[in-house]
């Protein structure tokens, strides 16, 4: 029975990752670039969520409101400023290595502004969960809630790219940026609404995370957010179910490893399995294959 | 004994072929020319023939040697260089080091000399600075020896990209649309240099070209392409008085 | 003759007379023990930079796990330090040590080389990164230790035994501790010195020009005969090796590495990162001077230090967006025209 727990709470967290996952599938397929800074957009949704619950008293679901306008906010901001001006580059380092400034930049913002001891987040998930078999199996709320928000998220992305317009254009950019601009796609348009989308789905991510793990620190959004490109990775970049399936799979993974292997290599054998999917199968479970052009 | 043989070259890319059937023989000494209408699948063949994409089917001969499917570094030594379509120079190097860089399997002192500046690493350097200059008095490129490849102007820098193939010591170079982007007069510059290449270093040469005053100028033979196929193929004014060829280029 | 000598040797003979300067001034008791103190990591910083930007700037892969080898660096020569300490005497066993530390990481680099290097940009990046970590976390988890039955390696506290005279190298999260104090000033000097005349010599001969083809156009590089995978290893490998001596540096300097974590993890390598964009993309000089001042001016300024982190972020994206923003470098472009004639104009008319 304790093994069927540890599976859930393994899905629970592998529902986070794969929501932080869509985030980046999503911006490196239509933008083609690694975003550095996303796992921190997790952080600072959980900072903005604590300081208008905890600090300010709001009510839970206007807290996560806020600070799901505030992180969309700040990836479209982080985009027009920081990335948008570097698109074209000759050099594809330069954005990679704007993108670590500027996760370090989200970080040590808010070390000045939250400083460095951990804050207590208050879950804003208040139900206890449900127990079955006598006692035998008890799932946390926190759980099933972040597995049926995983679920949700899912399918209204599917949904999103599948019927709306925006979505189409998603697709016509991720497959040729010339291509979509000719077609009358405002390029630039549609991967600032990418941004907004997987920073707001960060946020979410963030008041999940936090729920299940109840302390912030500025670096809370650096080892999700790896973990969440490594799922990313894992099922096919670019792949919405395929980031879906890699986040799930790699929270199992690491909640069974920390049970049964070793709590401090947890993380080591996730970043192993990282290396070996790239050498087996660099393009994931789900990606497509692409030829370099001569 | 024919410089290149291809036999039967086939690749195809998402089912589609991109260059089918593809044979084709070039003797020695011979300037040859690729020609056909855009996406007809000349470039792909200079690929097939550098190992940078590997064919489905067929066999590629150099002087006798089997070369097919070897990576592009082997390829290069066993002695075909080229140019590319979309110059592809390293702009980050000078002019002098572009062309040092295809002197380097022809000088192989070892690491451990050219950190240490051992005699090996100060004869043959010397040696390479020398050649280098000899190949860049042939382009008229002595004069910016030092500047960065990529503040070149345009067809200075195409001359540089065939001046580091010839460096390799090639035995086949092959052009891929040399001349484009040149000026009439800058094309006839051209036509002289590549003629007196060949002389000079021997060589046989396979061209893709869309100019045909340069086409029609210098090539002795001509293959056309035309949607991954072989349209025509043989002596150059027999190819372009042929029918279907003109019908290609021209349109219905 | 002057000019070549001076153009060629000049940035050593500053560094050689930085050192006398700083000598000097210690000598007569003119340095704080504090700034005394940040002089050898100083020089670490500066050689684990130039190895950083000999991956980034001469071979174009950008490696965040730089700290990894470092780290690896460390461990392998305080260990063989501490297993020498008896039999070897301080000068010879510290030259070993770095001998050890360099090979450790060398070998590492090589290993880690195979397999990233097949990969391209930010997936190499993101690898680098796993690698460094998984360096990291496993040497906190490791307790290792040799006694009269050989040697044993545990990753588990409560089956690590030990007899009463056995010696512990590694003890967990707790790290290496007791290894001699060997790293000074004078000794970083001589290393950073070693580095960057290895560093130059390799760039000005055939292995150098052939790594920086592979970075300018691989497809060129190979069509031109150049072995990628080769130069790739090599250079790869070179960087790893000189990480590593700075690592050697750096356990011989701290004696006691517990919670590796604040020296080795990402954050780390992103600090070299620092260093090499601000000293220049390629410019092994300039990640040398970057690494000193950025290393000694927050330090120096107390008040600053809280704000370096920030300040380093800002100053990281800044250098990306002026250098590299097609926006930005066509309006750099217009403003040099617009001076230039300004000037040749201003000039005529005088």
């Amino acid at each position: 029975m304790s093994f069927l727990n540890y599976l859930i709470n393994g899905l629970s967290l592998g529902s986070v990752y794969a929501i932080i996952a869509l985030g980046y599938t999503m911006v490196y397929g239509i933008a083609k670039m690694l975003n550095f800074a996303h796992g921190d957009i997790i952080m600072v949704g959980s900072y903005l969520v604590y300081s208008s619950m905890t600090m300010a008293g709001l009510h839970p679901v206007l807290s996560i409101l806020i600070a799901v306008i505030g992180c969309m906010v700040l990836g479209v901001v982080t985009e027009r400023v920081a990335y948008r001006p570097l698109r074209g580059a000759s050099s594809s380092l330069a954005v990679l290595i704007t993108a670590i400034g500027v996760s370090y930049l989200l970080q040590n913002l808010s070390l000045l502004i939250f400083g460095a001891d951990p804050k207590a987040f208050t879950s804003v998930i208040t139900w206890k969960g449900i127990t079955l078999f006598d006692g035998a199996l008890q799932i946390r709320g926190t759980a099933i809630v972040t597995i049926l928000v995983g679920l949700v998220v899912l399918f209204g992305l599917q949904a999103f790219i599948r019927h709306t317009k925006s979505g189409q254009a998603m697709l016509a950019v991720a497959q040729d940026k010339g291509a979509a601009t000719l077609c009358g796609i405002d390029v630039n348009r549609t991967i600032a609404i990418t941004f907004a989308i997987g920073s707001s789905l960060a946020a979410v991510a963030g008041v999940l995370f936090c729920s299940t793990y109840p302390t912030i620190t500025p670096y809370i959004g650096a080892m999700p957010g790896i973990k969440a490109f490594v799922a990313a990775v894992f099922g096919g970049i670019g792949s919405i179910p395929g980031a879906m399936i890699g986040g799930l799979t790699l929270g199992v993974i690491e909640i069974l490893s920390r049970t049964y292997i070793s709590s401090q290599l947890s993380d080591a054998i996730v970043f192993a399995i990282l290396i070996v999917v790239l050498l087996v199968r660099p393009t994931g479970l789900l990606g497509k294959r692409v030829m370099e052009k001569v | 004994m024919a410089m290149l043989s291809v036999d039967h070259l086939s690749i195809s890319f998402g089912g589609l072929a991109a260059v089918y059937n593809f044979s084709m023989e070039i003797e020695k000494g011979a300037l040859y020319g690729l020609i056909g209408p855009n996406g007809a699948g000349k470039t792909t063949v200079f690929n097939l023939l550098t190992g940078v994409y590997q064919p489905k089917e067929g066999i590629i001969r150099l002087d006798g040697q089997d070369i097919t499917g070897l990576p592009p570094a082997r390829i290069s030594h066993a002695g075909i260089a080229r140019t590319f379509q979309n110059i592809r120079l390293f702009q980050g190097l000078s002019v002098i080091d572009n062309v040092k860089v295809g002197l380097h399997e022809s000088f192989p002192y070892g690491t451990l000399a050219g950190v240490l500046r051992l005699p090996s690493y100060r004869k043959q350097e010397k040696a390479i600075d020398d050649r280098a200059t000899e190949l860049l008095k042939i382009f008229d490129l002595d004069g910016q020896r030092d500047l960065l490849a990529a503040n070149l102007p345009y067809g200075a820098q195409r001359k540089l990209e065939i001046a580091r193939a010839i460096a390799t010591k090639p035995k086949l170079l092959l052009l891929d649309e040399p001349a484009a982007g040149m000026n009439p007069g800058e094309t006839t510059e051209l036509m002289n240099t590549i003629r007196l290449i060949r002389e000079e270093f021997d060589l046989t040469i396979l061209l893709i070209e869309h100019d045909m005053q340069l086409v029609s100028g210098i090539c002795e033979e001509l293959t056309v392409l035309n949607f991954g196929r072989m349209l025509a193929q043989g002596r150059t004014k027999d190819v372009l008085k042929d029918p279907e060829v003109i019908r290609a280029y021209l349109g219905e | 003759m002057l000019k070549t000598i001076g153009k060629k040797y000049g940035f050593y003979i500053v560094i050689v007379l930085f050192w006398l300067l700083m000598t000097l001034l210690g000598n007569a008791g003119m340095l704080t023990s504090h700034f005394s103190s940040l002089l050898v990591p100083m020089t670490y910083y500066a050689i684990a930079a130039v190895a950083l930007n000999l991956c980034v700037g001469i071979l174009g892969e950008l490696s965040i796990g730089h700290a990894g080898f470092m780290c690896i660096g460390a461990f392998s020569g305080a260990i063989f330090s501490l297993l020498t300490k008896e039999v070897l005497p301080g000068g010879l066993r510290f030259f070993l040590a770095f001998v050890v530390g360099i090979a450790f990481a060398a070998l590492f680099g090589f290993l880690i080389g195979i397999p990233v290097l097949r990969l391209k940009g930010d997936y190499l990046a993101i690898v680098t990164l796993a690698f460094g970590e998984i360096i990291k976390n496993v040497l906190q988890a490791v307790y290792l230790g040799v006694d009269a039955q050989g040697v044993h390696l545990s990753l588990d506290m409560t089956t690590f035994r030990m007899e009463p005279d056995g010696l512990t190298l590694i003890k967990g999260a707790q790290g290496v501790s007791g290894t001699p104090r060997n790293s000074s000033f004078t000794v970083g000097i001589i290393v950073l010195l070693l580095t960057l005349f290895l560093v130059h010599h390799l760039m000005d001969s055939r292995d150098g020009r052939a790594i920086m083809a592979i970075r300018d156009n691989r497809i060129a590089a190979e069509a031109t005969g150049i072995h990628v995978t080769r130069y790739k290893m090599l250079a790869f490998t070179i960087s790893a090796a000189i990480a590593g001596a700075a690592g050697v540096l750096f356990s011989h300097n701290v004696t006691t590495m517990t919670n590796i974590s604040n020296y080795f993890n990402y954050n780390a390598s992103i600090m070299l990162l620092v260093y090499v964009v601000l000293g220049g993309i390629g410019n092994i000089n300039g990640s040398v001077i970057a690494a000193m001042i950025l290393y000694l001016l927050p330090e120096l300024m107390r008040g600053l230090n809280r704000y370096r982190m920030l300040i380093y972020a800002i100053v990281l994206i800044l250098m990306m967006l002026v250098n590299w923003a097609p926006g930005v470098q066509e309006r750099r472009r217009r403003l040099k025209a617009f001076l230039k004639t300004r000037l040749t104009r201003a000039g005529k008319e005088a």
